[in-house]
């Protein structure tokens, strides 16, 4: 016993002594570093604005700019929230988000939570206009640029045809959160493809990446805006033109995508709020050249997207001030 | 993953070493004349009916149950705020869960109000997880713990480490708040075991992608709907070993503590419970393991952590970042595994080694609890012990030496894998699903309820006829055969791997030593990092969903084939030598037989884990079943649909789960 309360004493002494020896070294305390901050957020009446963010880079690059200002010049508590479609929309409900800044269609979202609960506003066009269809390599299009035009696939089928495809060419579909109408196309133009279904976007970007570093014939459903476009710019296939219902019997489609104008929608109870932010929100309007800058930092140069939305503002400090208005 | 399983499950089987009666071995002939007669016919048949009664149904087609599913789920929606059981019910839980998360994330990953940083720091949290593993394991496991933390820092992503880390804990701890009295329960009864059985079942191979959605809407998008979306998936597992541990507790004791008079609660507390203690502790290892498998899952909706590192790096294929943060989770899990292992045996390994230490262990701990509190301390008041130092540069240097091996792997690589690929898909895939999805329904449905009764039995038999009529119920036969045959395929090459590895691992300490840290870097690793470089190498296809199924479920088959391989008597491999055989004898007469019911394990095992890689299959080009999953996550109106995909994917699963369980039953028998 009388060993061990030695031992005792020794390594209370030496617990001590390293106890001060770090604490008489110690610098910096937390204490003096959280007075200084913290104060410059607070001035404005704005309070909470959560955002939601749809994982795809164009909408993280209205996100940022958005809460970018929001924080800035507004002095709201913004809260971003990384979130699917599905699941941002069903937080109108549930008061957990505010709003969804680049919104592509979803008709049957627009029915469930605006016409039919209530609990969403449409707040106006985000200024983007968004095109969905076929999509082939640019080299494939410089060698056969007949190839844009829907005509002149079946020409081509074989070419397309891969071990998923059954025989006939494939036409490679991706992120299931977009509306295809791919299969009722290839059927009622009569084509001899077969869609294929990725299943995600980093597996069709990766083909189309591929495909034109290799010189593989591919022909895939793509949309832009989209950061891989200032990568691999590819070519959009002509097919017969939209016209207004020409979508509405969907096992009937045989015309394009018609072109989506992108819009914001915004929770009821967050337009009424009278939060700036949601003026903010309603005023935002940019172009798709401004979404592929922002949308380029972020994805190609790997700037962070708060990085990504200072450097966009502060050369663009007039666009902003038109929102603010 | 499954070491737990592989020890636990020996007891039963090592039971049945069984002399090789001749009478046996005609059956056995019979028995698989019996399988070729079935196929032979269900070819004929093929050739004859092919394309008819199919039962395809197109991508955006539904049908009423389909519909049904929609509808119930629009309608819980739009009741939300007037239902009593949302009121009372749901949001008591959520708010308890919240504010338990918000209170960790607080001590040590998010800055509570008034301060800029959280209440304990790097320093003190790597204090903390070297204290705590030297305690309840030993010093090598502190010193790992002690090691893979700094690294985490040194990443770079201390922040993201640490919210991944309250996420994990607070799921683990209220999945054994009520994992461990069910599995207790279900150890004592056999009634409720039968019944949890199918719910384990159920929570283990629901996608979580088919739950995700609605449990935003019971829980609102927060820590709370995280939380239990990793507690479905990562409680079983601790269910299911601890009811196992009661019941291999043996019988003797127990009934040597009911001669002496001990009431049912004091054989439980005294007698059941601490010689179960190992066992069960292993359970937690493996509901942490789980665990951490959900963390880019979690981040859909929202869970802070790297999940949300990959799942944003992966936006814009930016594999170097996707893998700087894949390895932190992978650092974690190797952590809290070795951690959780260490426990487990240290009481025996004590007892065992008269340490000289053992008498000093006391004041020593004591001590070691006052550095602690001092790291703690200076953690919470200076920055230097509160944020993590440096820029993490050896965080940007994994990611740039991941990407410049990617890009490599990618341009130098393809042109050797696009052959191996078009030979495996029209080889044997494409005929193989091709017999599976072009037969009549009734065809299919018919040879796999023989197979099952030739293979396991009647009551194999029974359940696989009870799962091929549910399957026809979900609508969604066609896409379920499609995926039957990849998930085969993918099975097959699992074994494939895992034998040729497992002997290999099995004979040899050393490479076992080198090949386990790699086997658990796969199966933690998020699939979509390494799947970036495959789909450039293989593009999206069937192909590359199946290599994603071999990477993730081979390394359970190496490891229940190796330990099978180990545990063949020394005694008989040495008589087998001084026989005369050589190496390659010795393996195929002797090891492999004598392991019989280790790869029978390894391909339950096998198959189940290529099951649950289904839906991430679905997202690199395999189609059918995880596409529809996928798309049901993603679009309303096919929610429905993808629910029902879940469950088709539920049932091949407790299907080949039956079957073979039943097979290795008759094997070892």
């Amino acid at each position: 016993m009388a060993r061990q309360a030695r031992h005792w004493r020794a390594g209370a002494a030496g617990i001590a002594a390293l106890g001060l020896a770090l604490t008489a070294c110690g610098g910096a305390t937390v204490e003096d570093s959280s007075s200084g901050s913290g104060s410059s957020g607070e001035s404005g009446k704005c309070g909470n604005f959560n955002l939601a963010v749809n994982p795809w880079v164009g909408y993280e690059a209205n996100a940022a700019v958005l809460a970018h200002v929001a924080e800035q010049d507004l002095g709201c508590k913004v809260e971003q929230k990384d979130l699917k479609e599905e699941i941002a929309w069903q937080g109108f409900g549930t008061g957990e988000v505010d709003a969804v800044v680049e919104n592509w269609g979803h008709d049957d979202l627009k029915k469930k939570y605006i016409t039919d609960q209530k609990t969403a506003i449409d707040a106006g066009p985000t200024g983007n206009e968004g095109l969905i269809g076929w999509y082939v390599p640019p080299w494939l299009a410089k060698e056969h640029p007949d190839i844009l035009d829907w005509n002149n696939l079946n020409k081509y089928a074989a070419e397309f045809k891969t071990s998923e495809s059954g025989g006939k060419g494939q036409l490679l579909d991706g992120d299931p959160s977009f509306v295809t109408n791919d299969e009722a196309l290839v059927k009622n133009l009569k084509l001899d493809f077969k869609v294929v279904y990725a299943g995600s976007e980093t597996a069709l970007i990766q083909a189309f990446r591929k495909a034109e570093k290799d010189k593989e014939w591919m022909i895939g459903y793509f949309y832009e805006p989209q950061w891989f476009m200032s990568e691999v710019p590819l070519k959009k296939v002509k097919l017969p033109e939209y016209k207004d219902g020409c979508d509405a019997d969907a096992e009937k489609v045989a015309c394009d995508y018609p072109v989506y104008k992108l819009d914001k929608i915004v929770s009821k109870k967050f337009s009424e709020s009278g939060s700036p932010a949601y003026d903010l929100v309603k005023n935002f309007t940019w172009t798709n050249d401004d979404q592929n800058t922002v949308a380029k930092y972020i994805a190609v140069d790997k700037m962070t997207p708060e990085a990504a939305a200072k450097k966009w503002v502060d050369a663009n400090r007039d666009k902003v001030e038109a929102w603010l208005k | 993953m499954t070491v737990a399983m592989e020890k636990t499950e020996k007891p039963e089987k090592s039971q049945g070493v069984e002399p090789a009666a001749p009478v046996k071995r005609v059956r056995k002939v019979s028995r698989s004349m019996v399988i070729a007669a079935i196929l032979v016919i269900w070819l004929v048949l093929f050739a004859v009916l092919r394309g008819k009664q199919t039962l395809t149904l197109a991508a955006a087609d539904l049908t009423d149950l389909h519909r049904w599913f929609n509808d119930v789920n629009d309608s819980i929606g739009a009741n939300r705020n007037s239902n009593p059981l949302f009121l009372y019910f749901f949001n008591e839980i959520r708010l308890v869960i919240d504010n338990l998360v918000t209170f960790v994330q607080e001590l040590i990953s998010q800055p509570p109000a008034g301060r800029p940083v959280p209440q304990i720091g790097w320093l003190g949290v790597v204090g903390i997880a070297g204290y705590v593993s030297w305690a309840v394991g030993n010093w090598r496991v502190a010193l790992l713990a002690v090691a893979g933390f700094t690294f985490l820092g040194l990443q770079g992503l201390w922040q993201e480490s640490m919210d991944t880390l309250v996420l994990i804990l607070c799921a683990v701890f209220v999945a054994l708040l009520f994992a461990i009295p069910l599995g207790v329960w279900a150890g004592l009864s056999d009634r409720v075991n039968r019944i949890i059985t199918p719910f384990l079942d159920f929570m283990q191979t629901m996608p979580t992608f088919v739950y995700l959605a609605p449990l935003t809407l019971f829980f609102l998008i927060g820590p709370a709907s995280a939380t239990i979306a990793t507690m479905i998936y990562a409680a079983p597992p601790t269910i299911r070993i601890t009811a196992h541990a009661i019941r291999t507790v043996p019988e003797t004791t127990v009934e040597a503590a009911d001669s002496m008079g001990a009431t049912r609660r004091q054989s439980l507390m005294k007698v059941l419970l601490p010689m179960s203690k190992r066992t069960v502790v292993m359970g937690v290892n493996q509901t942490i393991m789980a665990a951490l498998a959900m963390v880019t899952i979690a981040a859909l909706i929202d869970a802070p952590g790297l999940g949300k590192t990959v799942v944003s790096a992966l936006q814009t294929l930016d594999v170097g970042t996707a893998f700087n943060a894949g390895l932190a989770i992978v650092v974690l899990a190797i952590v809290l595994d070795r951690v959780t292992t260490a426990a487990s045996t240290r009481e025996e390994a004590a007892r065992g080694s008269k340490n000289r230490f053992l008498t000093w262990r006391r004041p020593l701990l004591a001590a070691g609890a006052v550095v602690t509190a001092v790291l703690v301390y200076m953690s919470n008041t200076y920055l230097w012990a509160a944020e993590f130092p440096g820029e993490g540069r050896t965080g940007s240097t994994i990611s740039s030496t991941a990407d410049s091996v990617t890009t490599w792997v990618q341009d130098n690589l393809s042109g050797l894998t696009n052959a191996f690929r078009d030979a495996l898909t029209n080889g044997l895939l494409n005929p193989f699903q091709a017999v599976l999805t072009d037969s009549p329904w009734w065809l299919v449905g018919a040879a796999l309820i023989a197979l099952a009764v030739v293979l396991g039995g009647w009551r194999a038999g029974i359940t696989t006829a009870v799962c091929v009529g549910l399957l026809l119920g979900t609508g969604v036969w066609s896409d379920a055969m499609t995926t039957m045959a990849s998930t085969l395929v993918a099975t097959v090459l699992v074994m494939l791997i895992g034998v040729t590895f497992g002997v290999w691992m099995g004979r040899s300490a050393l490479v076992d030593r080198l090949l386990r840290p790699t086997l658990d870097a796969a199966q933690v690793m998020p699939p979509f990092v390494y799947l970036v470089p495959f789909l450039a190498l293989f593009g999206a296809t069937r192909f590359t969903a199946i290599v994603a199924a071999v990477v993730y479920a081979t390394p359970v088959a190496i490891k229940i084939v190796a330990d099978g391989v180990r545990n063949v008597p020394e005694t008989t491999v040495e008589a087998a030598t001084s026989a005369g055989c050589n190496t390659w004898q010795i393996i195929t007469k002797v090891q492999l037989p004598m392991a019989r019911s280790a790869l029978t394990l390894a391909t339950n095992q096998g198959l189940i884990y290529v099951l649950s890689m289904v839906v991430v299959g679905g997202l690199v080009g395999a189609g059918a079943l995880g596409y529809d999953v996928v798309a049901g996550f993603s679009q309303g109106q096919l929610y429905g649909k993808g629910l029902a995909a879940g469950l088709a994917i539920v049932l091949l699963g407790v299907m080949f789960d039956r079957i073979t369980q039943a097979a290795a039953r008759r094997t070892s028998a």
